[in-house]
């Protein structure tokens, strides 16, 4: 028979508009007002901590409705914005600056639709204000630095080998060792091409010169690269933790930049002198005559300083630096013969030999690693600058057991230690400083205006469009209306439930222009039914026609719209890309609704009846 | 049955084909002079810089602003009122001797100076590289869909079909940027995307047109191309003027309601829309027909074949 659908077919209509409503509810509860707890230093939040918290706030007549401990942070969500204002305060206080407490909306998605994976749009930054940063790692500066310590790698290599060379220098075209004949040139070739095949070496002699010249291998250079902008990430990433932002993002784009996005931080001028801050390691001797117990009542001689050790405890070190951190060319954990942790430190060459000089004399003694860190202080100088206040923890004490040069291990640490002493060292040791290259900032007003005045495009476009096809198509009019209005929740939906997919402003419009098209589908085999009854073929015939002919045409229309947005998508950034991912869900759906889901409730209302007559 | 359009006699569309041609030559030479000549007012994005949007609690005298902010720190502002005249924006180019913090100091400073309840609203800067950056990613965006479009509409249609409506696209594009140029209406990202929906929107329409000419050539044995493209055009006309008329529909609720933020791109689609309408009709159809398509062309059947198999396939 004409026009009917099987049940399964009207069944998976109804189920797919179904999953689609599903995963837009979320959206419809709102945030709750919240207190996020983060550890910082040497820490971690643990059930312990959640249990002080629980404590604290119980003591400061705070209901808590929710307290979730997951990825080492712990959310407590409160009744109102002033409960939020206290409970920060409490514990801020009951906790410690060990920990950042920091205020945040949650969605206040109930737990049981949290469970089946169901979660509210993720708003981008011009709808919940914010501050959006691009930064770029000068990479000529990290390249700079790794091409210094490879020359005085050269001076040192061939002087062990006893290879006579004229000079070692960096010219445009790369590293060129001089040598004074032709014969030392193939020795030095081949016994740097020993050394590893981080450089690329050719004999570039001519006439009198007898040149050797060393290039950095692509392989190399790019993993130099890599390292400079993944411990870039990490020190962003740590210092953004500091900031106390709720749901901060900092992630790598391309090569050489990093995006960072902190929602709902106002005050650019703190966060750029946070990110910004410079973290430094210093290299001093542990001053073992300083008895315990005058060093606990704060009693040291002149020339030593009392220093609190990270995990508690307190040394005392000699004031004299033997070793600043910006001679620190690399820091990676490993493991010894026995297989255990270490951290392998290399210096740059000036470095290697002051700290051979200073290790010779003090073989058996306990050296210590001090990790000194600038921290906003959350007040103010008299000029409006930032007030950062300086934080100095030894994070190792280690014995020298013989004389160091420019490669040296730390030991005695556990894995977990190896691991963060090797992160510290090269945080300490920016080798590629970062620039601000693009700052958005949103404020929160501009924000919840831009969502207003998305939502009012919507409203009356959607309402006008809405009211046009009911009374142009009349029944027909309502049934595409309805699939309409489906399509808007199964974008909801879908946005929800896809979990890289962030609504932004474009991307209201982007919905709001799908409203627009999606009744495209249903115009063309409206006017294709109209068309056919106007042709004398009967209801049935005509309802068959119409959707069958039109079919391929809405399919070629989308398709093209489909594929735009896909190349929108790809060359597009941030804002733009919201609008591309709108628009690609928007018409996959639309063509759902359009095609599919007002032909099973026309089938329904109409489909094998015997009809004189049709309401479009 | 309500009906914006009777279908029961064909217009003649293509009466005046022939002097409209001519007209959108025109049209689109004069977009190409006004961009040779004007250029186009690059936003931001692509040139780089730094924007402040402030909000003051009362309407402020834009001169007298436009003198305070006469500083060494802020000098080459340039001021604008949008939406009311309490919002303003202030942008200010990449200079490199001045930072862009130092910048934004100085309006604020000069803002305050004025009333001292100001808001800033918004502040974004764009450094001179990244805005090249993205400039060359959008022109290459711009060329990489007409590539895609074309490869798809040459797979999909006889040649001289893709051809008129690569035509049509490329009009739409050269347009929509020449009005901008004209105006001097302010390129920025968001333009850049609605003018790539225009683009997949303007061939959408030209495909419905395209889809019922191929149709009508194989159902209507008589006549000659110049009538089946009417009759085509006749019978497609009400869903064009419908689809457009709900589409404009939206984008001027966006255009008039979607606040500040998006109205380049409301402008972008408002304009790209209407053009691309036009020119599926005048310049898709028409320069199809100049091209001498007639009945032979869409005689390879797996074009049909493969709607055919749609059909029993879906619906």
């Amino acid at each position: 028979m004409l026009n009917k659908y099987p049940m399964w077919k009207n069944i998976m209509v109804v189920l797919i508009i179904a999953v689609g409503g599903f995963y837009a509810i979320p959206n419809l509860f709102g945030e709750d007002h919240a207190v996020q707890v983060v550890a910082t230093r040497g820490v971690e939040v643990t059930a312990q901590t959640q249990a002080t918290v629980t404590d604290v706030l119980a003591s400061n007549d705070i209901a808590v409705k929710r307290s979730e401990l997951e990825n080492g942070q712990l959310l407590v969500r409160v009744q109102n914005p002033e409960q939020q204002l206290t409970a920060r305060e409490a514990i801020s206080e009951a906790l410690g600056d060990k920990y950042t407490v920091a205020l945040n909306l949650a969605p206040a998605t109930p737990e049981w639709l949290e469970a089946l994976g169901g979660g509210p749009m993720k708003l981008g930054l011009d709808l919940r204000g914010g501050v959006h940063f691009l930064m770029e790692v000068d990479m000529s500066e990290a390249v700079r630095k790794m091409e210094e310590a490879k020359i005085a790698d050269f001076r040192s290599q061939l002087r062990e080998e006893k290879i006579r060379y004229a000079g070692v220098r960096k010219t445009p075209r790369g590293i060129e060792i001089k040598f004074r004949d032709a014969d030392t040139v193939g020795k030095a070739e081949r016994y740097l091409k020993t050394r590893g095949t981080d450089m690329v070496y050719s004999d570039i002699s001519s006439g009198d010169n007898f040149v050797l010249l060393a290039n950095m291998s692509e392989i190399y250079l790019k993993q130099i690269k890599e390292e400079a902008l993944q411990q870039n990430i990490t020190t962003i990433r740590n210092r953004v933790n500091e900031l106390g932002v709720a749901e901060p993002v900092v992630q790598r784009q391309g090569a050489e930049r990093i995006v960072v996005q902190l929602p709902g931080v106002q005050d650019t001028a703190r966060a750029k002198t946070i990110l910004g801050a410079t973290a430094s390691i210093e290299f001093r001797m542990v001053d073992d005559k300083a008895s315990p117990t005058a060093a606990a009542s704060g009693r040291v001689s002149a020339s030593s300083e009392i220093f609190d050790r990270r995990g508690g405890g307190q040394v005392v070190l000699k004031k004299e630096v033997m070793l600043t951190g910006d001679h620190i060319t690399g820091a990676q954990p490993s493991f010894d013969e026995y297989s255990r942790p270490q951290v392998s430190i290399s210096l740059d060459a000036k470095g290697g030999s002051i700290f051979s000089n200073v290790t010779k004399d003090n073989i058996g003694k306990p050296m210590a690693t001090l990790f000194i860190e600038y921290k906003d202080s959350g007040e103010r100088k008299e000029d409006g600058s930032v007030k950062m206040t300086k934080i100095e923890e030894v994070i190792s004490v280690a014995t020298i057991q013989a004389r160091l040069g420019r490669n040296f291990v730390i030991n005695g640490l556990d894995h977990k230690e190896a691991q963060s002493l090797a992160l510290l060292l090269r945080a300490g040791a920016l080798i590629a400083p970062v620039t601000i290259v693009e700052e958005r900032t949103i404020g929160p007003s501009l924000g919840a205006e831009n969502i207003e005045s998305g939502m009012q495009a919507m409203i009356w476009g959607m309402a006008i469009v809405l009211l046009f096809m009911l009374i142009y198509y009349r029944a027909f009019g309502f049934i595409a209306n309805l699939a309409l209005m489906a399509n808007l929740i199964m974008v909801v939906g879908v946005m929800s439930m896809i979990p890289g997919a962030v609504l932004t402003l474009p991307g209201i419009a982007g919905m709001v222009l799908t409203v627009g098209m999606a009744v495209d589908g249903n115009v063309l085999v409206f006017e294709r039914i109209r068309e056919e009854l106007l042709a004398g073929r009967t209801v049935q015939q005509a309802i068959h026609e119409g959707y069958g002919n039109a079919f391929s045409t809405i399919a070629d229309a989308n398709i093209t719209t489909f594929m735009t947005a896909l190349i929108l998508f790809a060359v597009g950034t941030g804002a733009v890309k919201g609008f591309a991912v709108t628009l690609m869900i928007g018409i996959a759906t639309s063509m759902f609704t359009s095609i599919v889901g007002t032909r099973s409730v026309v089938n329904a209302l109409w489909g094998g009846k015997r009809l004189k007559t049709l309401s479009i | 049955m309500f009906q914006i359009f009777s279908v029961k006699k064909t217009i003649n569309f293509l009466r005046h084909a022939a002097p409209i041609s001519i007209l959108s030559m025109f049209i689109v030479l004069a977009s190409l002079g006004s961009l040779a000549t004007k250029g186009i007012n690059w936003g931001l994005d692509f040139t780089g810089g730094t924007v402040v949007e402030l909000e003051f609690s009362n309407p402020v005298d834009l001169n007298n602003f436009r003198e305070k902010l006469v500083t060494p720190t802020t000098d080459g502002a340039v001021v604008q009122n949008f939406g009311s005249s309490r919002d303003v924006l202030v942008r200010l180019p990449v200079r490199e001797e001045v930072k862009s913090d130092d910048q934004v100091d100085g309006v604020m400073v000069a803002a305050q100076s004025i009333d001292s309840s100001v808001v800033q609203k918004r502040v974004e800067f764009v450094g001179p590289q990244v805005g090249k950056e993205l400039a060359e990613q959008g022109g290459l965006a711009v060329l990489v869909a007409l590539i895609c479009i074309l490869i798809y509409v040459s797979f999909r249609f006889e040649w001289r079909l893709a051809a008129g409506s690569v035509a049509a696209l490329a009009h739409d594009v050269i347009v929509t940027l020449g009005i901008f140029s004209v105006l001097q209406l302010e390129f920025d990202l968001t333009v850049l995307a609605g003018l790539l929906t225009v683009v997949g929107y303007s061939l959408n329409d030209t495909i419905v047109v395209y889809d019922r000419i191929r149709e009508n050539f194989l159902k209507i044995r008589k006549g000659s191309s110049e009538e089946v493209v009417n009759t085509s055009i006749t019978q497609t006309m009400s869903r064009t003027v419908i689809t457009t008329g709900t589409t404009l529909i939206t984008v001027t609720a966006l255009f008039l309601k979607g606040g500040t933020m998006i109205h380049g791109f409301a402008t972008a689609l408002l304009l790209g829309i209407i053009v691309g309408t036009y020119s599926s009709i005048y310049v898709a159809s028409y320069l199809a027909i100049k091209l001498g398509i007639n009945r032979e062309h869409m005689m390879p059947v797996e074009i049909e074949k493969e709607g055919a198999d749609q059909q029993s396939m879906m619906p």
